[in-house]
Order: C-alpha cells, then sequence, then structure tokens
C-alpha cells in the first residue's frame, strides 16, 4: 500500500510458493527474546525479529505524572512507542508524530485489558517501546519486548501478550509481513492475542480483503501469536528457571 | 455524587440491560441510532457534508489545492485527513494540542479512504513530479455523542462524493467532479458483556469493554479495521462483526452518496 507511482513493485512470490525471503506463508522470521536487558528499568526485554531492533522497558507502578490522570480504583497504563530517527532508511525526524501516538494508544489499551490494574489505584504502569532498527512489524515487536518486560517487571497479568502482523501479498494470506511485502502487498494486519481466552485486544488492519480472507487471515495469525508465545515464556525461562541471573544484557 | 461514581452506575446499568438484549435508548443490539446528511452544508468548502447519528454531529469539508507531490510518488495526489475534536463538541474536551483520540480518529477514517483507495490519486496529478491537486478532508467533530469514527467517515465519503475540482480558480482548465471511484464506509461495534453492539452511544462507548471498527467497500471487501479502547474481541466475533458490518455499510454508503 502506500504504493501509487511508488519504484518497481519485487517479485514477492515465487511460483513454487516461496516469499522474498525464502519463508513459505506460514513461517515466521527468526525472533530472539532477551528479558531483563536493561539496568535501570523496573522490567525489560530486547527483541531481534527478522531485522527489527527493538527495546522495551517497564517503569512502575509509581507515581502519575501528571497528576490529574491518576485513576482512584486503578492503575494507568501508559504508553509511548517511538521510533528512532536512524530506524528506516529515510532518517525519521524525532519526536512523536501521529503514527506514534495512534500505535502507543492501542498498544497502552491492550496491555490494559490483560494486566490487573485494579490492583495497584492510583499509580501509572508506563511501558516504553524504542524502535532502533525498523523492518515492518514493529508494533507487534514492540508490543512482544513490553509483555515480557511488564512480565520481567513483576506486573501481575491475565497472560502475556504475543502479538503477529497477517496479511496478504500477491493475492496469498502470509504470516509476519516483512518490509517489502509490507510496502507492496495487499493487505497487512497486525493483531495481539490472549492466548489463554483466545481473544485479540490489539487488532488492525489496512488493505483488501474479502470475509473468507479475513477469516483464514484471523485464524493464521492465532496460529502465529501461539508459535511467539512459547518463545517469549522461553525468554522468562532462560532468565529465571536457570539461574543465569539478571540482565544478560543486549550483546550476548 | 462524583461523575466516576454516576459514571461507574451508569455502566453497570448499561450492562445489565445489554444481557437482557436491550439498550438504554431502546434501540436493538444491531440498530444504528437515526442517520442523516446534509450534503453540500458548507459552500466555501470544494465538497461538504453534515451527517449526523443520533445526537453526534461533524461537519466534514473537502479543500483542493494545487501543490508539490511527495518525492517517492511523483505521479500521484496527496491526501490528507484531520480530524478536530473541537472543546464545543463535548464537556470533557480542552483546547490544546490534539489528544491521543482526536489523532485515533482521523487516522482510522484516513485509513479507509486511503486503503479503499477512494480517489484515484494518479488523476490528481497536474505535472508528474511538480504539481498536483492536494486533498484535504477535514473532520470537524461539533458534536460529540458517541460513534465519532463512523460519523466522521460518514461525514468524509459524502463530501468527498460531491467535491468538485476547482481547476477554475487555479487556472488548471476547467471544473469537474472530484473522481471518487470506491467508497469505504465504517461501521464500529463495542462489547458490552456478551453482547456487541452497533454504533455505541457517548455512554456505551464509556462502558464497553473494547471497541472494533471495520470498514467495508462497494465490492464486499474489508478494507481496515481498528480495534480500540480497553477489552478484547474474538476470532469469531471480528468474522461475524464482518458479516454485519457488510450489511450495515451497504445502508450507509447509499445515504452516503445519495442526493
Amino acid at each position: 500500500m502506500g504504493s501509487v507511482g511508488a519504484k518497481e513493485v519485487p517479485v514477492l512470490l515465487t511460483p513454487d510458493g516461496k516469499r522474498i525471503d525464502g519463508r513459505h506463508l506460514d513461517d515466521l522470521r527468526e525472533i530472539k527474546i532477551v528479558a531483563g536487558a536493561l539496568h535501570q528499568a523496573d522490567g525489560s526485554a530486547y527483541v531481534e525479529w527478522g531485522a527489527n531492533k527493538v527495546m522495551a522497558a517497564v517503569y512502575g507502578p509509581r507515581e502519575v505524572h501528571p497528576r490529574h490522570l491518576q485513576q482512584n480504583n486503578k492503575a494507568i497504563v501508559q504508553c509511548k512507542y517511538n521510533m528512532a530517527a536512524f530506524s528506516v532508511d529515510e532518517r525519521k525526524r524525532p519526536g512523536l508524530d501521529r503514527r506514534s501516538q495512534e500505535i502507543s494508544k492501542v498498544i497502552a489499551e491492550a496491555f490494559e485489558s490483560v494486566i490487573f490494574v485494579e490492583e495497584y489505584p492510583r499509580t501509572s504502569i508506563d511501558v516504553y517501546i524504542e524502535v532502533l532498527q525498523a523492518n515492518a512489524g514493529t508494533r507487534c515487536a514492540g508490543v512482544v519486548a513490553a509483555s515480557v518486560a511488564l512480565a520481567d517487571a513483576g506486573i501481575p497479568m491475565v497472560d502475556l501478550l504475543p502479538s503477529v502482523a497477517v496479511g496478504k501479498v500477491a493475492g496469498q494470506i502470509v504470516l509476519d509481513l516483512k518490509k517489502e511485502e509490507d510496502n507492496f502487498g495487499e493487505a497487512d494486519m497486525p493483531m495481539a492475542l490472549v492466548p489463554q481466552s483466545g481473544r485479540l485486544v490489539l487488532l488492525q488492519m489496512e488493505g483488501h480483503m474479502t470475509a473468507d480472507e479475513l477469516g483464514r487471515s484471523l485464524d493464521l495469525g492465532v496460529k502465529g501469536c501461539r508459535a511467539i508465545y512459547e518463545k517469549m515464556k522461553q525468554a522468562l525461562r532462560d532468565r529465571y528457571e536457570t539461574g543465569a541471573g539478571p540482565a544478560a544484557g543486549v550483546a550476548q | 455524587m462524583s461523575n466516576e461514581v454516576t459514571a461507574e452506575i451508569l455502566g453497570t446499568h448499561i450492562l445489565d440491560l445489554a444481557r437482557e438484549g436491550r439498550r438504554l435508548d431502546g434501540r436493538g443490539l444491531d440498530e444504528y441510532r437515526a442517520v442523516s446528511i446534509e450534503h453540500g452544508f458548507v459552500a466555501s468548502a470544494d465538497g461538504s457534508a453534515l451527517a449526523r447519528i443520533g445526537h453526534s454531529a461533524v461537519v466534514c469539508g473537502v479543500k483542493l489545492e494545487p501543490g508539490k507531490p511527495f518525492p517517492d510518488t511523483p505521479n500521484a495526489g496527496v491526501l490528507t485527513t484531520n480530524a478536530e475534536l473541537v472543546p464545543l463538541s463535548n464537556p470533557t474536551f480542552e483546547p490544546g494540542p490534539p489528544h491521543p483520540r482526536a489523532i485515533e480518529v482521523s487516522r482510522v477514517i484516513d485509513r479507509a479512504i486511503r486503503a479503499a483507495e477512494a480517489i484515484d490519486l494518479k488523476k490528481l496529478c497536474v505535472t508528474p513530479g511538480e504539481k498536483t491537486w492536494v486533498c484535504y478532508v477535514d473532520v470537524h467533530v461539533i458534536d460529540h455523542s458517541g460513534n465519532l469514527i463512523d460519523t466522521g467517515s460518514l461525514a468524509a465519503l459524502a463530501a468527498l462524493t460531491h467535491a468538485t475540482l476547482p481547476a477554475k480558480r487555479f487556472g488548471i482548465g476547467e471544473d469537474s467532479p472530484l473522481a471518487v471511484q470506491h467508497f469505504p464506509v465504517e461501521t464500529t461495534f463495542a462489547r458490552l458483556g456478551d453482547a456487541i453492539v452497533v454504533d455505541p452511544s457517548f455512554d456505551e462507548e464509556l462502558a464497553c469493554q473494547g471497541r472494533l471498527t471495520i470498514a467495508t467497500d462497494e465490492a464486499a471487501n474489508v478494507v481496515a479495521m481498528q480495534k480500540g479502547l480497553v477489552g478484547a474481541f474474538s476470532p469469531e466475533d471480528v468474522k461475524s462483526l464482518a458479516e454485519r458490518a457488510f450489511r450495515h455499510g451497504d445502508r450507509m454508503r447509499k445515504l452516503a452518496i445519495g442526493g
């Protein structure tokens, strides 16, 4: 999308059903998750997902700033999703643009749907997501990183929140779009799943899908989320079960 | 009593009603409030409409001006959508920089228009790489009584379908109708307990456990979606809501294009 009059469209799908990077239609890119990657934060996580590099930190529950946002019966969940200026090919102007603000809003709402906010009245749980290197699916990588960071911070939640995008590329429903597929594909649908309830707390879509394609995309996305869920749990086990100690760090 | 407490009581009442298949204003779960559209509401705009859904009211004005194309799309026009939730529309809105909820409304409306390819942007090109028409879609919420996304997108579609390219004013030839090739309509649902209602009112939005907007076009495609607010939907919910969205979308589309 957004490809009106743009550069040449690359071959996104070979005749034998291989994608631009050799994946099958329902393959995820490689995902590496490190729980506890920062020193200062109450909880943190680092995710490398294909060519995405995303860091998330959680602070709180802590005092609410500004004060008037405080809620007497529950914690508020605030999220800041931010892309570094150098994270994309053409330098992005730093600061909050409208896209980032919208993404921050839907991510905050997704997490508020799973956090036991009523246990921490008059506090704020702050989730920060920094995209250091972007290659499509950064909000999903951000949700995965933030979710592991929340768990790392010991915030009680219904469940972890695996997230992935499904899309339509060369007429086929595919899992986990990379940049070329996102730019030149026909649809993109990021989602985040609560594995325990099987419900979606984040869902967006842009493009063209029939009712049938939408149905198949949802099913494929749920499958993808469940695979990512295992990786998220493993990352937390690696940090806390093996006695490897705190803060494995990004570099390692 | 504080607002918080009354809101809590009202919210509980709304959820109780929904459990019995009823709503505060007497509507059915799958029923819109009264919808009306006044085309050409603002004479100074190149296309405009006033859309009302229940007590929600949105004015959309389309302005077309010559400008420069983006460097990466030299042959295409430029489309920008902006929504303003002005303080007169609701006691809870304050003046200042756009609130994330206003940003969300504009981006969701913009996404449907863009993804549906409602306007053939290539036809807006005047001189490749140098001059093109820039289409400003300004959505002005004047009364927020719930479901701004549907009200705003209806106003936008109505304004676009009746817009004129003011070529004469800018000395680029004769005026002509703006070429609208697809007709996206947004349908918004809210979860109230196990019930999922269409066209949530202001109080229902406060009480709801999740909101889902599904934009459809005239060829039975889903072109955009946005889940918002705190809450969740199962994939099966989404599939059945898409069917409901197609049905409501067809009716709304006729109203927007209408007279």
